[in-house]
């Protein structure tokens, strides 16, 4: 059987028949060239919108909720409604240790401070942040390091700025790191520049200085602005914002039932929602590509029975020569597994130019849709495998019609 | 060489059945150049196609050459005409995007003969039949004679013990047909048994023998004297 495959009188007779038909054959494989340049284009497009879109929240634990207070919409334990609610730090600590599943909670203050630097000057948002902020929210630095430990312990003045806050207080190319900067009249040393990311989930950020400083030159004390839950990647981001929000109220002397004491954003369940789409997607790819290459094997498929019916007589003639009905049916089916073969592979490389037209199209630069759009080569061995046992049954079809005559009826034909 | 007794063979049509070959007893010596001859619809096509191993008979033995020709699988019948039988048609029945020389190859091809063992000797028989000039012309751009005798060497280029000949003139003029026969007369005389249906008169005169049928029985059987056909050429 192999050494047949590796004959050249097969492949003679292959050639043969598809030059006697030359346009026939390729319009034939028109329609498995499209289905899997379908099935490669689209797939490429698919996995290029997720990495866009994991390269947008690559840096963010995405297993996350944001909590902060509003007001009460309930009376409770004497309680007015319409009270104010604050977060302060020992809620935070009280969640961490007592709701399941929780990787970090990390709080977060915030607010409006007037910046000097020399002669130049303006207002920016400040937030003071312990270093976990880093692990939940990577930040990008473009120059320095991020908060540390000891910048807490010590209620160190430091301070980072935002890209755009620097190009506000520096001069152009000039040195930043070590600088001071006045905020609120009171110097910060600069130790890094960063720079916002695409996404910015809470109020943007335009400097970062150390938590603890933050409560003091705020004159916060225990309270907070709001806090990120960060859950374990294997735990209900759901559930633990329940959790989390029911120890809260309990804390806050809120009513259980009050909605509106807090308000929350689960980053977790939008991106869930988010990921389920681009499932959706590629299952519709997988579903429409397959379908589309169905309908193009069949078409061979149907093509390959005509030619039969026309080659009736000679199929007779080489049967009266000779030909078993085995050889006959399998050079009908490598004819089939051929076309599908080389219709295949051309649509492998040309859904291959196309994903590298997106890519110039449309994959450019920071902000593009589709990043990396491609397909791995397990896929595309997958849909190879899949085309030749299609190929193959699809084949047996019309070989089998072909043997299924007799030699004589075939003969007799004219 | 070839021993048939007591063939019957029928086709259904419809609710009845048409008895086309009611008995036939027949037998052809090495050697012998055999006409068939009858009206249309005396059977003699099909007591050739039988022959041929194209068709089975329903009833009756056929030995070929001490072979009892039964119960063929298709296989089997394939790999009986290929060593066998050669076959000449009246159409020709070459594959028409095939040049001579692919052609006259192909039953050796079918043998599983190396390609280029299996081309020197297709150029041997068509050198035979005068064509090696023409191998690598298409039958669309030769002749009708030219034609056969591309099939005359396919169907010689097996070697086989038997040529079978349905109406190799009826598609050719006169003076072409001539040519043919006396071709096929110049293979008799090399020893190849031939079996050869036709309905011309004077072509039937060119064999040895003459078998008519009628109604699927054979009404005659008799050696003539041979005509020989390179007097008209």
């Amino acid at each position: 059987m192999f050494k047949f495959l590796f004959d050249r009188d097969t492949w003679q007779e292959v050639y043969d028949s598809f030059s006697k038909n030359k346009l026939r054959s390729i319009l034939t494989m028109v329609g498995v060239w499209w289905g899997i340049l379908l099935l490669i284009g689209l797939l490429g497009s698919a996995r290029g919108l997720e990495n866009s879109f994991n390269r947008l929240f690559g840096d963010f634990a995405t297993n996350s909720v944001f909590v902060w207070g509003q007001s009460t919409s309930k009376p409770f334990k004497g309680f007015q409604e319409g009270r104010k609610v604050r977060l302060s730090l020992s809620d935070a600590k009280k969640i961490e240790k007592n709701v399941e599943g929780i990787e970090f909670v990390v709080p977060r203050s915030q607010d409006q401070a007037t910046v000097v630097r020399k002669f130049l000057s303006g207002s920016f948002q400040v937030a003071g942040d312990y270093p976990l902020l880093d692990q939940v929210q990577k930040k990008k630095l473009i120059y320095g390091r991020f908060i540390n430990q000891n910048d807490i312990d010590f209620d160190k003045k430091v301070t980072l700025l935002s890209e755009e806050t620097y190009k506000q207080l520096f001069e152009k190319k000039e040195n930043a790191i070590g600088e001071y900067v006045q905020i609120n009249s009171m110097s910060f040393k600069v130790i890094g520049i960063f720079k916002n990311g695409d996404v910015n989930m809470g109020p943007s950020t335009d400097m970062h200085i150390p938590f603890t400083t933050f409560q003091q030159i705020y004159n916060r004390g225990d309270e907070i602005g709001w806090m990120m839950i960060t859950g374990k990647p294997e735990s209900d981001i759901k559930q633990i914002e329940a959790d989390a929000k029911l120890l809260l109220k309990n804390l806050n002397k809120i009513h259980p039932k009050d909605s509106r004491a807090f308000g929350s954003f689960n980053l977790g369940k939008e991106f869930g929602k988010l990921t389920g789409f681009l499932t959706g997607m590629q299952f519709l790819t997988w579903f429409v590509g397959i379908a589309t290459l169905i309908a193009g094997v069949f078409a061979i498929g149907n093509i390959l029975l005509i030619t039969v019916k026309e080659r009736t007589k000679e199929i007779g003639v080489r049967r009266a020569l000779g030909a078993t009905p085995f050889e006959i049916k399998r050079q009908i089916v490598v004819e089939a597994v051929f076309l599908t073969l080389v219709a295949g592979v051309l649509g492998i490389i040309t859904g291959g130019w196309i994903l590298i037209a997106l890519d110039a199209a449309f994959g450019q630069g920071d902000d593009a849709a589709i990043v990396n759009a491609s397909v791995s080569i397990a896929v595309v061995f997958i849909a190879l495998i899949i085309l030749v046992v299609l190929g193959t049954l699809i084949g047996l079809i019309p070989a089998f019609k072909a043997t299924s005559i007799k030699p004589i009826e075939a003969l007799r034909e004219e | 060489m070839l021993k048939i007794n007591q063939l019957h063979k029928s086709y259904p049509i419809g609710d009845s059945s048409l008895h086309v070959l009611k008995g036939i007893d027949l037998k052809v010596e090495e050697g012998e150049m055999v006409a068939i001859m009858g009206s249309s619809g005396s059977g003699k096509s099909t007591l050739l196609n039988i022959i041929g191993m194209l068709d089975e008979a329903d009833s009756g033995d056929y030995i070929l050459d001490g072979l009892p020709i039964k119960d063929l699988t298709e296989k089997k019948a394939a790999v009986y005409r290929n060593k066998f039988l050669g076959f000449i048609f009246q159409s020709f029945n070459l594959i028409n995007y095939k040049n001579a020389l692919e052609n006259v190859a192909l039953p050796l091809y079918y043998q599983g003969m190396k390609r280029k063992e299996r081309q020197e000797m297709a150029m041997f028989h068509l050198e035979k039949v005068g064509l090696s000039d023409w191998a690598k012309h298409l039958p669309k751009e030769l002749s009708g004679g030219q034609n056969q005798r591309v099939a005359i060497a396919r169907a010689l280029a097996a070697n086989p013990k038997l040529l079978l000949a349905d109406e190799p003139t009826g598609a050719l003029d006169t003076k072409t047909s001539h040519e043919i026969m006396a071709f096929i007369q110049q293979l008799n005389d090399e020893g190849k048994t031939i079996l050869m249906v036709t309905h011309e008169e004077d072509i039937a005169g060119m064999c040895k023998r003459i078998v008519r049928l009628r109604d699927g029985v054979i009404m005659e059987d008799k050696k003539v004297e041979q005509v020989r056909a390179e007097q008209y050429v």
